[in-house]
């Protein structure tokens, strides 16, 4: 798991080690300083000569100097280094993400894959970055003052035979303890966060039924429940301070108590041992706490970092396939005993049994009631999904063996949820093509008879689009959508209720383009107006993931009940419209 | 929600006031009056306490080189032994009070936090509607996430390493007084230098770090609009343009954040250095001084000598030690401030203004039409209108008429939305607003159930003035059923029962067979107990939709607002859904707002808005006959969006 993540670091592998070597020199010299000043004190004590103490002091400043360079630098290449494994990271996620299709986002839920990409990330940065400055420098610490104690302080460092080995147990046996709470409350706490988030969204609803008091309860209990529990998860970490208090104290009234006798009745130590047992102590509880410390950040970010490879390790549920085909010959347009549920979990078949053959350059209309599966049937052809059963060709050819961008390359969907980005509306046309002349962006709004009010924009085509492609009409922005499909001079259009904004006439124009100018490509139109689909050479009319019915409309009308029911309510007493 | 809204107010962030520690702290006490007085006590203690140890130390080191020479421990241990034992008497004492003091910080912590949520959502929930149209809902969703975690950090750890730091700091300093003078002079001086290094470089690392909170938020935006885009980046193959921009956007965060956390890493080594390099002055100063007998100034009189340069060195260390953690507190300060900034300003927006006195009782109606007020539930229903004049109180039954008259109405200054609006709805009439997106039609029925408040004309229900009906009465008294629906988790039986909170299961479910919901609920696989996530993600928009429908019958309301409630229907499923709902506005005023014509065909009234004004008025055969806009409209001829 570790080795995915030690990979984001890449090119800030150098700030890596540098930030290793430069806190290694500065443990070395911090470790370095108070032994001169022993023995400058010495100095000062047996009354030395002004220049001894001079130079003394001269070195020491030389040394903070250096330590201060160290420990700055060291600082520097570790920010670089993490916020740049941070920023490899991202990527890689980013780029994960772009590979995932609808099956893999839906596992995780989007909202969730945004938490990883940037409270997760920035939890594991901060426990890379503590990492590699405590990482040596506190067993490294340890070690030196252990040594140090048992060659300066001799038989008194038996203490931190009982002390060391407590602690250490100490500190575990509560980081183990305290982190499934954690764990759990961080769940509960994601969740408290979600329903703030659907009451804000909600409030008209709220405010509509006058459930503010409801809600006020409602969030109370859950907060409530949330703070009793953090609390006690928090009351079993702030146990570490009085531990580490105890066994510092414990350490030093052996120290004195045992060390004042040694010292009085034997010759083995002197007041020099016994102080520098007690600096020396201090120094290796202070390593043992920082160790805690990373123990407890690792574990707490382990649940992050486990998050994150979730995502990286994801295989992306739709790949292209090895050598590809990269070359889509045709419109034509085959499903064969197709069936397909969103999950394998699903109880239910989207679509079922399937059977459907298009050839190129005809032109499709699919009409069919609130749920009968309609888009999730053309959301296979551009393979947004795979099939559970059966097989789906474009071309002739399944389209599991195309690669997936020439696939989708020449597959032009328009969407139900039509989408315009922030941005000109040139901009978002080239969407289709990014290479498209301004002439050929104009002939796709005109065939999608977008060219008139985008030329009566005082901008025209370079009119600034807000997000979410708020300033212009839904009929407009289905027409611009449209337009944006047409420039990637697709084999297959299709259109998922994409001109349901648009008034009947546009509606009609657009489709008389179509039949004129793109006579070779397959076009598919969902709709829930029979005048959008009455002239297609095929309909289906789908009812419940199957299709009840196909045929041209007249036969239709004789036929199928739900098409003609359909039809009589649209057309009784005038031509209905949207 | 509202199509049209008001500018959304910019995310930027406010200016840090003044005076935000001390209201910060006022609610802390406020809180717990009496565990914030003990934990600070408790700090104080331990604080205090940890600057004892030195001087024993100090002064049993001296009684063991005095008694080293002799051998004599029994005599020794008479003179050491009271020593050590006061140090276990004050470090049993110490243990207590940093045990109590961190257990009582871990409480109050959290309880603070959760007032600070409660109280925040409580005022969240009384806040109007235009908050919530006016603010991006991830600058609201920000209050509870980020700034409650800044909170969180600058509550727990910096305020008690403040106060702590402080205590010592001043301890250590009278301590050094007591020995000597010069040499506190010239530490000093070297804190001086320590503050003004803090200035520069943790103010460096204050403004990165609030930089990148801006680029962390910027970076978040980003990915949010690319996972609701999604299937659209897909579709045109899109991939590698966005991981492009994303770049760009990666690699500004990475430049803040690298010189954020570079200054404050940097922090810590200098700081700790210049303490280093005190030492070392106080060190050579103090010999220097020592060889030089320069004669002391002290509080205690002592002369100098060896004994005082020596406990007066590691208190150097102490001293610097404690300014250091202070320092390495700046970036929480500055971020806790920050949020708390952000958070007392969602707490002072202003409530909802409710003045309205006239209540929804419950009621008996007599057949003379006298109506009598019961306290259990009779089905019927009176407002319920006390005058203050002569103290009287006068029952209207709720019969659901609804009239506008002449009313003016505009979301910002100079810019109006509706002129001269009149419309009268009696009891059970069918009113429909058809229009084109922004011509004020979801604005009539913000209106209504005051979401917003009128500039001017008037707004009676039941012949009251709506000014004067309590907001929750009124709102009671309506239904609303909106296009873009909102389910929250829970079961699909919880989302119907939003709406009458009392409903038994069977009241609910006969709600939804009335919308036409019932069929696809039992179809469900956990039929009316399925528990429905992320606003009901794993259904389709319809039947969001129907179950919404659902929730407003089983409130039962005599006025029901339907906003574009059947768009997302198809019109096959809404001839079948249709029934339901003839079914369900029985008996009710309803106010229909649809661009699908065949939904408002049947209506009493339709009015045809435009541009805030009604241009056109009648039943569907007289304005067909009429051959004006709604025509039009009808025909096909003319683009409604």
């Amino acid at each position: 798991m570790l080795k995915r993540l030690v990979k984001c670091v890449r090119e800030y592998k150098k700030y890596v080690i540098l930030t290793l070597v430069f806190i290694v020199a500065e443990a070395i010299i911090e470790t370095m300083i108070p032994f001169i000043t022993a023995n400058l004190i010495n100095e000062i004590k047996t009354g030395a000569e002004m220049n001894v103490i001079l130079r003394y002091g001269g070195l020491l400043v030389v040394m903070a100097v250096l330590s201060l360079a160290c420990g700055g630098i060291a600082g520097f290449t570790c920010a670089k280094a993490s916020s740049g494994f941070s920023k490899n990271l991202r990527q890689d996620i980013f780029e994960k993400i772009m590979t995932y299709s609808f099956s893999n986002v839906d596992k995780f839920s989007s909202s969730s894959l945004v938490t990883r990409m940037t409270t997760d990330v920035a939890n594991v940065q901060m426990s890379f970055m503590m990492i590699i400055r405590t990482a040596i420098r506190s067993p490294l610490m340890l070690i030196f003052s252990v040594v140090m104690a048992y060659v300066m302080g001799g038989p008194l460092s038996t203490a931190f035979v009982i002390v060391i080995p407590v602690l250490g147990f100490g500190f575990w046996k509560i980081g183990q303890k305290a982190m499934p709470a954690f764990r759990a409350v961080f769940k509960k706490y994601d969740r408290l966060n979600e329903s703030i988030e659907e009451n804000v969204r909600g409030m008209r609803v709220v405010k509509g039924f006058s459930r503010e008091e409801y809600e006020k309860e409602k969030f109370g209990a859950g907060a409530e429940n949330i703070r009793s529990d953090f609390t006690r998860a928090e009351r079993i970490v702030a146990l570490n301070t009085p531990l580490m208090q105890l066994c510092m104290y414990f350490n030093m009234v052996f120290v004195l108590i045992v060390g004042s006798k040694m010292a009085i009745t034997t010759d083995a130590i002197d007041v020099g041992h016994i102080s520098a047992m007690l600096n020396y102590g201090m120094q290796i509880l202070m390593s043992l706490m920082m160790l805690s410390m990373i123990y407890v950040m690792i574990t707490m970010s382990t649940e992050s970092a486990k998050r994150i490879i979730e995502v990286l390790s994801e295989e992306p549920a739709l790949t292209s396939p090895e050598d590809a085909i990269t070359e889509v010959r045709d419109g034509s347009i085959d499903f064969e005993g197709v069936s397909f549920k969103y999950s394998e979990k699903a109880k239910r078949f989207a679509l079922e049994n399937i059977d459907l053959h298009v050839k190129s350059g005809m032109t499709v209309g699919i009409i069919g009631g609130t749920g009968s599966s309609k888009s999730s049937l053309v959301q296979l052809i551009p393979r947004l999904y795979d099939v559970t059963e059966g097989c789906v060709k474009v071309g002739g050819v399944d389209v599991r063996k195309y690669d997936l961008d020439a696939l989708r390359n020449s597959v032009a969907m328009v969407l139900q949820k039509n989408l315009l980005f922030a941005g000109t509306i040139r901009e978002n046309l080239k969407w289709g093509n990014a290479n498209a002349t301004d002439e050929e962006i104009r002939e796709a709004c005109r065939l999608s008879q977008a060219d008139d009010f985008v030329m009566s924009f005082p901008d025209g085509y370079d009119t600034h689009i807000e997000q979410g492609g708020t300033n212009v009409s839904g009929g407009q922005k289905q027409r611009l959508c449209i337009a944006r499909a047409l420039l990637k001079k697709p084999k297959i259009l299709i259109l998922d209720d994409s001109t349901s904004a648009v008034d009947t006439k546009t509606d009609s124009l657009i489709r008389e383009g179509f039949k004129a100018y793109i006579p070779e490509t397959t076009k598919i139109i969902i709709a829930q107006r029979v005048a959008s689909v009455q002239d297609a050479d095929l309909i289906l009319v789908m009812e419940n993931g199957r299709i009840e019915s196909m045929g041209t409309h007249d036969e239709l009308l004789r036929t199928s009940v739900i098409y003609r029911e359909v039809y009589e309510q649209q057309t009784n007493g005038g031509d209905d419209n949207e | 929600m509202s199509k049209k809204k008001a500018p959304q107010a910019t995310s930027k962030r406010p200016p840090m006031q003044k005076g935000m520690l001390k209201r910060l702290l006022k609610m802390l006490f406020g809180f717990y009056p009496v565990l914030v007085p003990l934990t600070i006590v408790c700090i104080l203690f331990t604080a205090v306490a940890s600057t004892i140890p030195a001087t024993v130390l100090q002064q049993v080191t001296e009684m063991i080189e005095n008694w080293q020479a002799t051998g004599d421990w029994e005599g020794a241990s008479a003179e050491i032994l009271p020593r050590v034992f006061f140090l276990i008497g004050m470090y049993v004492l110490s243990l207590i009070s940093i045990t109590l003091e961190t257990q009582l910080m871990a409480y109050i912590t959290q309880g603070f936090l959760f007032k600070m949520r409660r109280t925040m959502f409580e005022r969240m929930q009384d806040l109007p509607i235009q908050y919530f149209d006016t603010h991006k809902h991830g600058d609201i969703m920000c209050y509870y996430t980020n700034d409650v975690d800044n909170l969180r950090q600058l509550v727990a750890q910096s305020l008690p390493t403040l106060i702590r730091a402080s205590v010592t700091v001043l301890s250590v300093f009278f301590i050094m007084l007591y020995y000597s003078v010069w040499l506190t002079c010239l530490l000093l001086l070297g804190v001086v230098a320590i503050l003004f290094v803090t200035k520069k470089v943790g103010g460096g690392s204050a403004k990165y770090f609030v930089l990148l909170v801006n680029a962390v938020g910027k970076q978040e935006g980003f990915i949010q609009e690319m996972m609701n885009g999604q299937k659209v980046i897909k579709v045109f193959t899109h991939e590698e343009k966005c991981k492009e921009d994303f770049d760009k956007i990666r690699d500004e965060l990475f430049d803040v954040s690298y010189r954020a956390h570079a200054f404050a890493n940097m922090l810590g080594p200098i700081i700790m250095n210049i303490g280093n390099v005190m030492y070392v002055i106080v060190a050579t100063v103090g010999g220097l001084l020592l060889i030089k007998n320069v004669p002391n100034l002290s509080l205690s009189g002592l002369p100098f000598g060896i004994d005082i340069v020596v406990p007066f060195l590691s208190m150097t260390k102490q001293f610097t030690g404690n300014i250091n953690q202070v320092s390495q507190q700046i970036n929480s300060i500055i971020m806790g401030m920050a949020g708390a900034t952000r958070v007392f300003e969602l707490m002072d927006q202003v409530a909802e203004p409710d003045d309205g006195y006239v209540t929804l009782v419950n009621a008996r109606i007599a057949p003379d039409g006298s109506v009598t007020e019961t306290a259990e539930r009779t089905g019927q229903w009176a407002w319920k209108h006390p005058h203050s004049a002569d103290g009287s109180v006068t029952y209207t039954p709720l019969r659901g008429d609804v009239r506008m008259t002449g009313v003016d109405f505009c979301y910002e200054e100079g810019k109006p939305v509706l002129h001269d609006v009149s419309v009268y709805a009696e009891p059970g009439q069918k009113v429909a607003f058809v229009g084109a997106t922004g011509a004020g039609k979801t604005t009539i029925t913000n209106l209504i159930n005051r979401f917003y408040d009128i500039a001017d004309g008037k707004i009676r229900y039941d012949g009251i003035n709506i000014n004067k009906i309590r907001k929750s009465d009124l709102r009671r008294s309506l239904g609303i059923v909106l296009q873009e629906t909102y389910l929250s988790t829970g079961t699909v039986m919880e989302n119907i029962r939003y709406g009458n909170l009392d409903a038994t299961d069977e009241e609910c479910i006969r709600a939804a067979k009335l919308a036409g919901a019932d069929d696809f609920i039992t179809r469900l696989p956990g039929g009316y107990e399925t528990e429905l996530a992320n606003n009901g993600a794993n259904l389709s928009q319809g039947q969001r939709q129907l179950i919404a429908i659902a929730r407003a019958a089983v409130a039962d309301p005599p006025v029901m607002i339907l906003d574009e409630a059947t768009s997302s229907i198809d019109t096959r499923t809404e001839a079948i859904v249709q029934k339901g709902m003839d079914a369900l506005m029985k008996g009710r005023t309803v106010f229909v707002i649809a661009h699908r014509l065949s939904t408002v065909r049947n209506s009493d009234v339709i009015m045809v808005l435009d541009h805030g004004r009604i241009i056109e008025r009648g039943s569907h055969e007289k304005l067909i006959a009429e051959r004006g806009q709604y025509y039009q409209l009808y025909t096909g001829a003319f683009e409604l969006e």
